[in-house]
């Protein structure tokens, strides 16, 4: 974490087919060139089946490429993976339910040998980062859908990691919540640096958060604009602000694909 | 207390009232002692031959528990086992089914020819085998049905293989392991009882209940009968005790829900 890697993701010429040869085979990616520089905030956007997920997990080493390359951190995703490069975020948050929300967090600190007070202090970092410090001993089950995606993003957060991979992750959160979460997020960002690839399939969300949206065609999917995002600091007023809106009608406009788009 | 009064509260009132209901209906129609006794009757059986039922349950306690303990070990080692490898699961069905079709009990006979009569070995093999199953195929299924997102969660950690049946799969397979247990709670007693028709020690539950049966002294049978069920309940209970104190996650979500 010395040295700032050139990009900190670099997809080129990627191709996915999964059950090559079976009769259900299906081409999920095609020809997928993506560079995503060190700091930045990137949202895949993308009518769903497009596979969005598929190209987060293929950046995140959980899949492979059938064609073509993926790089994290100027190193092999598979190195990076091995590394520890990246913290990912589930849809489905994915705490697991035996564990407190402080042994969850510290899950992957206890698994990258941190000793227990070197855990425990940064478990406490990173409760208090997402205001959550009175509840460390309760379970997951005790919480609310958005704190539990509070906590997988603390847990994603707290081995340090200078990628963040997030698929969805305020999916399930009513509008309030949401928008509560994401300048939350945007908060997390602006302090820690990392870079961003977020997976979203609200518009807004893409245009509030990211510096760039990619928008995904249909299956299979390409990526079929990349609109850069420069409408100042994030701040309350935003969503209400001309620029926003017009940004947020060029990506909608982008998603208009002539032949069924299924959302 | 409140909650425990709510829990088992409907259980008692059933169960009370079909005993009074039994012991009033009998007492004015007044059938012939023999075929079911009264309550009152069993219940003074049991108290007048307490020693004896003491001794007897001792006994297949004994067996029941050894076999429990053996059974439960076999078959959370299996399940162990078995669930690393990934293709288990399409074999374990229909071999589970096949050898669940085996009439355990009636190789009761078969095994006291090997082991000897009146061995004790020859019974706790019979609880063992019939205990194994319901966990062996249990503790499988919770080791294997792991949510997709929490095992790539922990590849996304470059977790080990062993981290994650530590971390992941064994807490998973927990509330499986429980409820099987409680099923082979029962399963060891019926097991252990009806094995003691066959063979095995003279002084326990299984030969008490034939000898009183068949001198007609149905209500010494019944009090025995009891003991057993008596028995199967402690056994019951106890996992439950286990169950909650290895989960306290799902004690705190009820909590949290009233
Ligand atoms: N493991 C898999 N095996 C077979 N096909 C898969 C697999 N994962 C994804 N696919 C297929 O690849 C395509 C893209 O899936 P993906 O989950 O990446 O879409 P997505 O853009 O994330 O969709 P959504 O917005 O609904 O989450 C789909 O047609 C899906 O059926
Ligand atoms: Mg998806």
């Amino acid at each position: 974490m010395t040295d700032k890697p050139a990009c900190a993701v670099e997809v080129s010429q990627v191709t996915k087919v999964f059950n090559v040869g079976k009769p259900n085979q299906v081409k999920a990616l095609d020809d997928i060139d993506l560079t995503v520089s060190d700091g930045a905030f990137v949202s895949l956007i993308g009518p769903s089946g497009c596979g969005k997920s598929t190209l987060l997990r293929l950046i995140a080493a959980l899949t492979h490429p059938s064609e073509g390359t993926v790089c994290v951190n100027d190193k092999s995703a598979d190195q990076a993976r091995l590394d520890r490069d990246y913290g990912m975020a589930f849809q489905t948050s994915a705490l697991f339910k035996w564990r407190t929300i402080t042994d969850n967090i510290e899950l992957p600190l206890q698994l990258m040998g941190w000793s227990r007070s070197q855990r425990k202090e940064r478990v406490a970092e990173m409760l208090d980062l997402v205001k959550l410090s009175e509840f460390g001993d309760h379970y997951p089950n005790e919480l609310s859908g958005g704190m539990r995606q509070r906590v997988a993003i603390a847990r994603a957060l707290s081995f340090r990691p200078s990628l963040l991979l997030m698929d969805e992750p305020f999916g399930a959160l009513d509008e309030m919540t949401r928008e509560h979460m994401q300048t939350e997020l945007l908060e997390i960002w602006n302090r820690t640096g990392k870079t961003v690839v977020f997976v979203t399939h609200s518009i807004p969300e893409a245009v509030f958060l990211s510096q760039r949206v990619i928008v995904m065609s249909p299956r299979p999917g390409r990526i079929a604009s990349d609109i850069s995002v420069d409408i100042g600091e994030r701040v309350f007023e935003t969503r209400e602000s001309p620029e926003f809106f017009a940004k947020v009608t060029e990506v909608r406009e982008a998603l208009r694909f002539d032949h069924g788009a299924d959302e | 207390m409140a909650r425990l009064l709510r829990a088992v509260g409907p259980a008692l009132i059933i169960g009370i009232g079909g005993l009074v209901l039994w012991e009033v209906s009998f007492a004015i129609l007044q059938p012939e002692g023999f075929v079911l006794p009264a309550p009152s009757e069993i219940v003074a059986a049991f108290v007048e031959n307490s020693d004896e039922i003491w001794a007897a349950t001792k006994n297949t306690g004994y067996i029941v528990i050894t076999g429990l303990i053996g059974g439960v070990a076999l078959g959370v080692l299996w399940a162990l086992l078995v669930s690393r490898f990934r293709t288990a699961n399409e074999t374990l069905t229909p071999l589970s089914i096949a050898l669940n079709a085996i009439p355990i009990i009636a190789l009761a006979p078969i095994f006291n020819a090997w082991f000897g009569l009146l061995s004790p070995v020859s019974n706790q093999s019979i609880v063992v085998i019939l205990v194994f199953f319901p966990v062996f195929i249990n503790t499988t299924k919770g080791l294997t049905e792991v949510q997709p997102d929490e095992i790539e969660l922990m590849r996304s950690y470059a977790a080990s293989t062993w981290d994650v049946s530590r971390m992941v799969r064994v807490p998973n397979a927990l509330p499986y392991f429980f409820t099987s247990l409680k099923i082979a709670s029962s399963l060891a007693v019926i097991g252990a009882i009806v094995a003691e028709y066959f063979g095995g020690r003279q002084d326990a539950l299984g030969p008490l209940i034939v000898q009183n049966a068949g001198l007609t002294r149905y209500a010494d049978a019944w009090a025995a009968v009891l003991a057993g069920s008596m028995l199967g309940i402690v056994l019951y209970l106890l996992s439950g005790i286990f169950e909650r104190a290895s989960m306290p996650w799902e004690h705190a979500a009820e909590t949290a829900g009233s």
